[in-house]
């Protein structure tokens, strides 16, 4: 029985192919997505390794602030020199080095523009001699204090070199210009660290610009002496300077900052399996169909296997057989291929983050069990309702015709709407919040029994849409026999299209979603902000970008000008919890652009000791108009606020507001925002030169007038959905490749019927017209209903999310047009393999022969 | 229509010094030697020979099935040796019909479009009065809109024998057309094909290895070894059985049955 089997597999390549690609695909995704992070994540292992390389111990002051690594960057508050000469006097210290090393300074190219690292921090650091870490390639280090020396890849980057005059944005002061007079890299070659950029000052400018106070650090970097165990040093260091200081190994540094990206990683990776669960969902779909044809076209085979004695169980076994070795095959390849695909990533993620040194091409175990897993459950999960059909044939069907009756679909029908009921049930209870912890989880569920609902109800709405959209192509007799075939076998045309459908409905739902939102906010915006012209920047790292304070009052005082608000951002911890927090340069600015009436309290100008909420800060705070709030921000100490109004929360730009004293405290002690208001009648064309040449030393924001400054807030959505779009992309070509799969196999299985057309005088042309249309029916039935699904999914989790702000629900024609637009493009696409085989059958061994 | 349609002379169908050879070499297979034979118009025509006589090559060569190695084939005033695969699938949307021992009807159409296919591909309209006639010989006027699989293996080759007949086709070529039916259904299509060409001068070739059937026909050829070896004008199945008894004594591979 075995060897009939394998035999039988070997006899049909191609049919083994084409099943096998779809779980090779889906596979691919699994450990690939397991390849990738795993690469990435040892090449940031050894990046910290060698960054703490000389360093035995660390001293740092303890930050006023946790910061968790996706909000941003830590500060490292800087303490006297003095404290360095505590510490050299501990025993078992050889060497003290007293560092500066902090994130915020911006070279700015040979074009005027900042460079941007695009999220790793842009280091600025006291130049202390040098390390084995440091070679210098071109000039010398800083000697002068208006020297600096830059490392290769920002040199590069920022199109200078060695003599140049250049400027440096910073974060504590304004910009300065100095003289570049060296070019270095790191050791084994390499132009830059995980992308970071650095830049060495001598050591006072980098004390005064870098942590804005003459003579002190932000870190002590030791060696310990002959024979001292550096964590025997560490204990007598801490032991040495008490409370207020962190002392770490040089290891445990290394761990920790690895640990922090890791956590993104794992974030990363578990979204890549999400795309390629729904890959292989869509594989499955395939699968199935592949196997259910496979099964009718061997009806006759396995019938004659029962006549001569084969049990019920070996036929199952015979069908079971054949995905096993279709999953181990397909699991192989998907293994090697995501081994590549992983591979190629990560390369091309190490050169986006500026030169990352990637370290080897690891496959962890995790991958390999995962795509053998996931590869081999999915075939045989997909073949075994194929196989006990199969094994339900009557021995008597070997001696007939190969008519397999139509089945009703009552059945399929009712379990179809059961499921897609269970379906909608959970994701009702998802979206209204009350799954607690489990809400994700329920609402994923209910996607997913919504699809397997909607594709067991599909064969029933296949017949009268397929019916309907066929009637398009009916002028022509391959259009009428085109569509006719596709109505032939309702189950075979649904599982094709419901493979399309997720894929188009996720897409759909997603663009449901990320439009809606953009529309509400955009809307809100609009209905809200009575500014004209805005200045702000693109963020491209943890921190958006910023401008001098002084543009703010300056603005102010241009003729035309009404108001101008400036505002500052921060997390900080307010009453023991960490919040953002917004500052803005005056109140009453703020209140005239957002039309802020406060509900408690008087909006105006707040004094240094005052603080402005919003109704939920307030509520959550259990505060109201003249109680007390305290604060602690990056810097300094503690602050305390009296409440001074409370306002509606859409009415303020942020849920806590603080005068714009506070800001001196924050990780970025400039304004990220200044929203202009200008005097009626006051042409926004007059104002915007002028506030143009007013920010022309911060190269990194820009002044745009209301709708361009929303268009640049939005746009973020946009680029999400681009990625979306393109994850999803693969379960779109998987279920392409379900439809040219579908449709060789009924070429395959109709050879006489085709013979025969061509016999009574169908052309060529007309022959594979009629293929074509059969596969542009199914991809638009299955674009139909991936935009009818995904339209209510998204609708759902709009109305879901009405309470957060999402008021409004766009529903992208255009998009959608173009996805059915796209879905009949893709059915000539997928025609044309089988269409080409259609044609060249012999015809004469089509009818001759059985 | 009229019954009195005198018989059209000249050849609807005519082989030239035909051979067909497969293979090469050692392998080579000659299934047709040198066969010249003519099929007049208005005349139904059997060709008859036991198993790898090469009855079958010969008519798929003359369908424009299948291409000769030699010689030439013409189809009515049309030349089909030489002609492209357009060419040939003009020539037998237009000029020829085919009724099959499978019934080869498309299951997805009802008997009415089955039978009116070619017509449809071809972009012709059917005529009217030919249409009734041909459904009324038939006798499947109250099963038009059945689909095949509702139909008798008898009533689906009716339908086959009026698409073959619809389009008026220069030939019809038959291949082994009652071999998949039960001897009355057999009689009843054999008889429908006899009345067609006795009363509106429709030219068939059939090729069959019953005698029976062979009896219906106005004129057998009998094929062995790819040549032409005998003649039957006006045969019965009792001379037709006596031919293919003295063709067996030729050394020939035996009848295998199908």
């Amino acid at each position: 029985m075995l060897r009939a089997t394998l035999k039988s597999l070997l006899a049909r390549k191609v049919r083994l192919i084409l099943s096998g690609l779809a779980v090779v695909l889906g596979v691919m995704f699994v450990s690939g997505a397991f390849v990738l992070t795993d690469t990435l994540g040892r090449s940031f292992d050894a990046i910290f390794a060698d960054a703490y390389e000389g360093v035995d111990v660390q001293v740092a002051a303890k930050p006023k602030l946790a910061v968790g690594e996706t909000e941003g960057e830590q500060v490292a508050p800087p303490f006297p020199a003095a404290v360095l000469d505590r510490v050299r006097t501990v025993p078992g210290v050889a060497e003290a080095t007293g560092s500066v090393n902090a994130t915020g300074a911006r070279l700015i190219g040979s074009n005027g523009k900042a460079v941007t690292s695009f999220g790793p921090p842009q280091l600025g650091s006291n130049w202390t001699g040098g390390s084995d870490l440091i070679e210098i390639r071109q000039g010398r280090a800083p000697q002068a204090d208006n020297e600096i020396m830059v490392n290769a890849a920002l040199a590069t980057a920022g199109k200078v070199t060695v003599g140049d005059q250049v400027g440096v944005l910073l974060t504590l002061a304004s910009k300065q210009e100095f003289t570049l007079v060296g070019i270095f890299g790191y050791s084994g070659g390499r132009d830059s660290i995980g992308g970071a950029n650095e830049i060495y000052f001598t050591t006072p400018v980098a004390q005064r610009l870098m942590l804005g106070a003459p003579d002190t650090y932000n870190s002590i970097v030791l060696t310990s002496a002959d024979g001292v165990a550096p964590e025997r040093l560490r204990d007598d260091v801490a032991a040495a300077l008490g409370d207020g200081y962190v002392v770490k190994t040089g290891e445990q540094l290394s761990a920790d900052a690895a640990a922090g990206l890791k956590e993104g990683l794992s974030f990363f990776n578990r979204i890549l399996l999400g795309f390629a669960g729904v890959a292989l969902l869509v594989g499955t779909f395939l699968i199935l169909n592949t196997f259910s044809i496979i099964v009718a076209q061997r009806t006759r085979e396995l019938a004659l296997m029962r006549a001569i004695g084969a049990s019920g169980r070996q036929v199952i076994g015979s069908v079971l057989v054949e995905a096993v070795a279709i999953g181990l095959l397909a699991s192989v390849l998907g293994l090697a291929a995501g081994i590549g695909v992983g591979a190629l990533l990560a390369y091309v993620f190490g050169q986006f983050a500026g030169g990352l040194t990637l370290a080897g091409l690891g496959v962890p175990p995790v991958a390999v069990f995962s795509s053998f897993g996931v590869g081999l459950v999915i075939t045989v999960v997909a073949a075994l309702l194929p196989a006990l059909r199969a094994a339900r044939i009557p021995p008597i069907a070997a001696m007939q015709d190969v008519a397999t009756p139509d089945r009703p679909l009552t059945r399929v029908t009712l379990s179809g709407a059961v499921v897609t009921a269970a379906g909608a049930g959970l994701l009702a209870l998802g979206l209204s919040g009350n799954a607690g912890d489990n809400t994700l989880v329920t609402i994923l569920t209910g996607v997913l029994l919504a699809f397997i609902g909607v594709a067991l109800l599909t064969p029933l709405i296949s017949r009268p849409v397929v019916n309907l959209l066929g009637g398009l192509f009916s002028w022509s007799v391959p259009g009428k026999l085109g569509r006719l075939n596709s109505g032939r076998n309702p189950r075979r045309t649904a599982i094709t299209a419901a493979a399309l459908m997720v894929g188009i409905a996720l897409v759909t739902g997603v663009t449901v979603i990320l439009d809606s939102t953009k529309a509400s906010i955009a809307g809100k915006a609009e209905q809200i902000i009575d500014a004209e012209l805005v200045v702000a920047g693109e963020q491209t790292g943890p921190q958006p970008p910023t401008f001098e304070p002084t543009v703010v009052d300056r603005a102010a005082a241009l003729p035309g000008v009404a108001a101008v608000a400036g505002l500052y951002n921060d997390m900080a911890t307010v009453e023991g919890e960490r919040r953002f927090v917004n500052a803005a340069t005056d109140l009453a600015a703020v209140g005239r652009i957002w039309g802020a009436k406060a509900t408690a309290g008087t909006v105006a100008t707040l004094r240094p000791d005052q603080v402005a909420l919003s109704e939920p800060a307030a509520k959550e705070l259990n505060k109201t108009v003249g109680d007390r709030i305290t604060a602690q921000f990056a810097r300094g100490e503690p602050h305390t606020y009296t409440v001074a109004a409370i306002v509606p929360e859409d009415r303020l730009p942020g849920a806590i507001m603080l005068p714009k004293e506070s800001a001196a405290d924050f990780t970025q002690p400039k304004p990220y925002l200044a929203l202009v208001q200008l005097t009626p009648g006051t042409p926004v064309a007059q104002v915007q030169p002028q506030l143009e040449e007013l920010v022309k030393d911060s190269p990194e924001v820009s002044v745009t007038d209301r709708a361009g400054f929303i268009a640049q807030q939005t746009g973020q959505f946009d680029t999400l959905l681009r990625m979306i779009q393109i994850l999803l992309a693969l379960a779109i070509v998987i279920a392409v490749l379900g439809i040219i799969n579908t449709l060789a196999l009924s070429v395959l299985e109709r050879t006489r019927e085709l013979g025969l057309l061509r016999a009574i005088g169908l052309r060529r042309a007309q022959t594979m017209r009629m293929i074509t249309v059969e596969a542009v029916v199914i991809s638009v039935f299955g674009a139909l209903l991936g935009v009818t699904v995904g339209s209510g999914l998204g609708a759902a989790v709009v109305e879901a999310l009405k309470d957060e702000g999402i008021t409004e629900l766009v529903l992208p024609w255009s998009q959608m047009g173009l996805f059915v637009g796209l879905a009949a493009l893709i059915g000539v696409v997928a025609a044309v393999l089988p269409a080409i085989r259609a044609a060249r059958i012999n015809v004469l061994g089509a009818i001759a022969h059985d | 229509m009229t019954a009195t349609v005198g018989r059209p002379v000249g050849a609807a169908a005519r082989a030239s010094d035909v051979w067909k050879v497969y293979g090469s070499g050692e392998a080579q297979v000659v299934a047709l030697r040198g066969v010249s034979a003519e099929f007049e118009r208005g005349r139904f025509t059997a060709i008859m020979g036991p198993s790898g006589s090469g009855k079958s090559t010969l008519m798929h060569c003359l369908a424009g099935l299948d291409t000769v190695t030699r010689g030439t084939v013409m189809i009515g005033d049309t030349k089909v040796t030489g002609l492209g695969d357009a060419g040939l699938t003009r020539l037998r949307r237009d000029q020829v019909g085919f009724i099959f021992q499978q019934f080869n009807l498309l299951p997805t159409l009802s008997a009415k479009e089955n039978i009116l296919l070619p017509l449809a591909i071809a972009g012709r309209k059917p005529d009217p009065a030919w249409y009734d006639t041909v459904i009324d010989t038939v006798g499947l006027r109250d099963r038009l809109d059945h689909r095949p699989n509702q139909l008798s293996g008898g009533q689906q080759q009716r339908v086959a024998c009026a698409r073959a007949l619809v389009s008026r086709p220069q030939v019809i070529f038959a291949d082994e057309p009652t071999g998949n039916l039960d001897s009355r259904s057999g009689a009843e299509v054999l008889g429908f094909l006899r009345n067609s060409v006795r009363q509106h001068g429709q030219t068939i070739v059939m090729v069959t290895h019953d005698p029976t059937a062979a009896a219906y026909a106005d004129r057998v050829v009998f094929l062995a070894d790819g040549q032409i070896v005998s003649e039957l004008i006006e045969p019965t199945a009792d001379t037709v059985l006596d031919t293919m008894k003295k063709l067996d004594t030729l050394p020939a591979p035996t009848e295998a049955g199908i």
